[in-house]
């Protein structure tokens, strides 16, 4: 079961999507259309290989999809070359599993690279160079996730949960209109798991951003997203409000 | 001890006739090489006398010591320059030589291809070649410095550019950042401390080669070695070998302890 949003208001839209891999031998996406609206948060779901991770990368073109479009922000980006595709990138927050700093640069410097795409260049290199705005803008985003006190130390340095959070202030910086994040928390323990996921949809929601996030943690999804998007086998299987969903009945998609 | 595991493998098996017949064909080759290049252990013996006066005649003289100096200094200053100016050379070689930043894999493969050629002709033959275009003297020397600083740098920062993980990279480029920023913010730091580790290398290897081009009038001490051994002051050129072993020594050292530091 698919859903497309019709209206203004829609902050992504996938249609007819298909990727397959070594030369059409394996199938990863068959014919994914979905619509999510500005400031909806959506959990996408599904054992391991079903696509989703691919999914996300096809939206962002870091794969390049076989078939299909993909609208971000009413901006077609299948066919996008150049600068028009790393404007709609600039607007899309990429938070990964691993959180993919720069271990050698301070954190500061790691949230600056944020601002890259606006134009900055190499201005946001190294925090060094950084017109006074950005590096204060940089220390607020650090301020959000709670590890301004950190700015000046290497990223190598941080914990994974650390780490983690300061790759969604670099988010942040993007001053995105949506983030994707793949399996964000899945590299955390329990407890920073819960902790950074608190905050990260906390932070998504207060600056009314649209969310899709990939896990694998069934109650992350019910307790944090709006609608629950199932793949199975590359396909949509459920498309579903998260309301009043069972954790129970999730489980048969992972069978 | 509990049920059987089944027959335990043995513990030496017959090679394969295939490695084999390489082994013994390899050990023919070598036996074969032996005699074809009149190795005689024995003219090592009847050689000895001589060797042993030349030696003898090889107490350091230190009249020349700053004129020497002089020349020593200039050859460390074309260690220097070349290798200074082979580094920051190298770095753009390097970008097109690595395989994940090359604009396609046929500007890869040729500028992989022009390094290599490089690294395989000698450093004697370059300097001959940069003697013929500039002349005699240390302008030739740096050039030839310059390119085998590339030859050399050039392969092994492509080496690290290729080895750098992946993921920052494929995060800057997802938030929208162009190809330069890029590899200047996520690709240049990772590869950094190899980098310094291959200059520092180079840096050794230049002082080493540097010593060799004034024998052929590329500049350096090398004139002063080769004029002392043509005309037999093994004295002059035992001190000249002293001296160029303490330079060399001293800038290992310090590079060793450079590289340690990283």
């Amino acid at each position: 079961m698919t859903a497309i949003a019709v209206g203004a208001d829609i902050a992504l839209a996938v249609r007819g999507l298909r990727k397959s891999f070594q030369g059409g031998r394996v199938p990863v996406l068959q014919d994914v259309t979905l619509s999510i609206r500005s400031g909806e948060r959506v959990a996408l779901l599904g054992a391991n290989g079903c696509g989703k991770s691919t999914l996300l990368r096809c939206m962002l073109r870091l794969i390049e999809p076989d078939a299909g479009t993909v609208d971000i922000g009413g901006v077609q980006v299948t066919g996008l070359r150049g600068r028009g595709l790393r404007r709609v990138r600039a607007r899309v927050g990429l938070v990964f599993q691993k959180h993919n700093l720069v271990p050698r640069l301070s954190v500061l410097t790691n949230v600056l690279h944020g601002a890259l795409a606006r134009g900055l260049s190499f201005r946001v290199w190294r925090q060094s160079w950084a017109p006074a705005a950005e590096r204060e803008r940089a220390l607020t985003c650090l301020d959000m996730v709670g590890l301004a006190h950190l700015a000046d130390r290497r990223a190598g340095q941080l914990s994974g949960g650390q780490s983690q959070r300061v790759a969604i202030a670099r988010a942040l910086m993007q001053q995105p209109t949506t983030i994707l994040a793949d399996e964000p928390v899945a590299s955390l323990d329990p407890v920073a798991a819960d902790e950074v996921m608190e905050m990260f949809c906390r932070l998504v929601g207060q600056q009314g951003l649209t969310l899709v996030f990939v896990s694998h943690n069934l109650e992350h999804a019910v307790r944090y997203a709006d609608r629950l998007i199932a793949l199975r086998a590359g396909r949509i299987e459920r498309d579903v409000p998260a309301t009043g969903v069972q954790i129970e009945e999730l489980r048969g998609l992972y069978e | 001890m509990s049920e059987s595991h089944g027959r335990l493998p043995a513990r030496w098996s017959w090679p394969r006739p295939g490695s084999l017949l390489t082994f013994v064909a390899l050990l023919a080759f070598l036996a074969w090489s032996l005699a074809m290049l009149k190795i005689r252990p024995g003219e090592l013996w009847d050689g000895f006398p001589a060797m042993l006066e030349v030696l003898g005649q090889m107490r350091p003289n230190w009249d020349r010591f700053v004129p020497i100096s002089w020349r020593m200094l200039e050859t460390l200053q074309m260690a220097l320059v070349g290798c200074a100016i082979g580094v920051v050379l190298s770095v753009p070689v390097a970008v097109l030589a690595a395989k994940n930043h090359a604009p396609n894999r046929f500007v890869h493969a040729l500028t992989r291809g022009l390094v290599t050629f490089v690294r395989t002709v000698p450093d004697l033959v370059w300097a001959l070649l940069f003697i013929v275009w500039v002349g005699l003297g240390p302008f030739a020397g740096v050039l030839t410095l310059v390119v085998e600083t590339i030859g050399f740098c050039g392969r092994f920062f492509a080496d690290a550019f290729e080895e750098t993980d992946q993921g920052p990279p494929e995060a800057l480029t997802a938030m929208g950042a162009r190809n330069v920023s890029v590899f200047a913010c996520a690709t240049l730091p990772a590869a950094l401390p190899a980098m310094t580790n291959t200059a520092l290398f180079a840096v050794e290897k230049a002082v080493r080669a540097s010593v060799v081009l004034g024998l052929v009038g590329a500049g350096g001490i090398g004139v002063e070695l080769k004029t002392a051994m043509e005309m037999f002051q093994y004295d002059r050129a035992s001190m000249i070998i002293a001296y160029v072993f303490a330079m060399v020594f001293a800038v290992e050292r310090l590079s060793g302890w450079l590289r340690s530091r990283i």
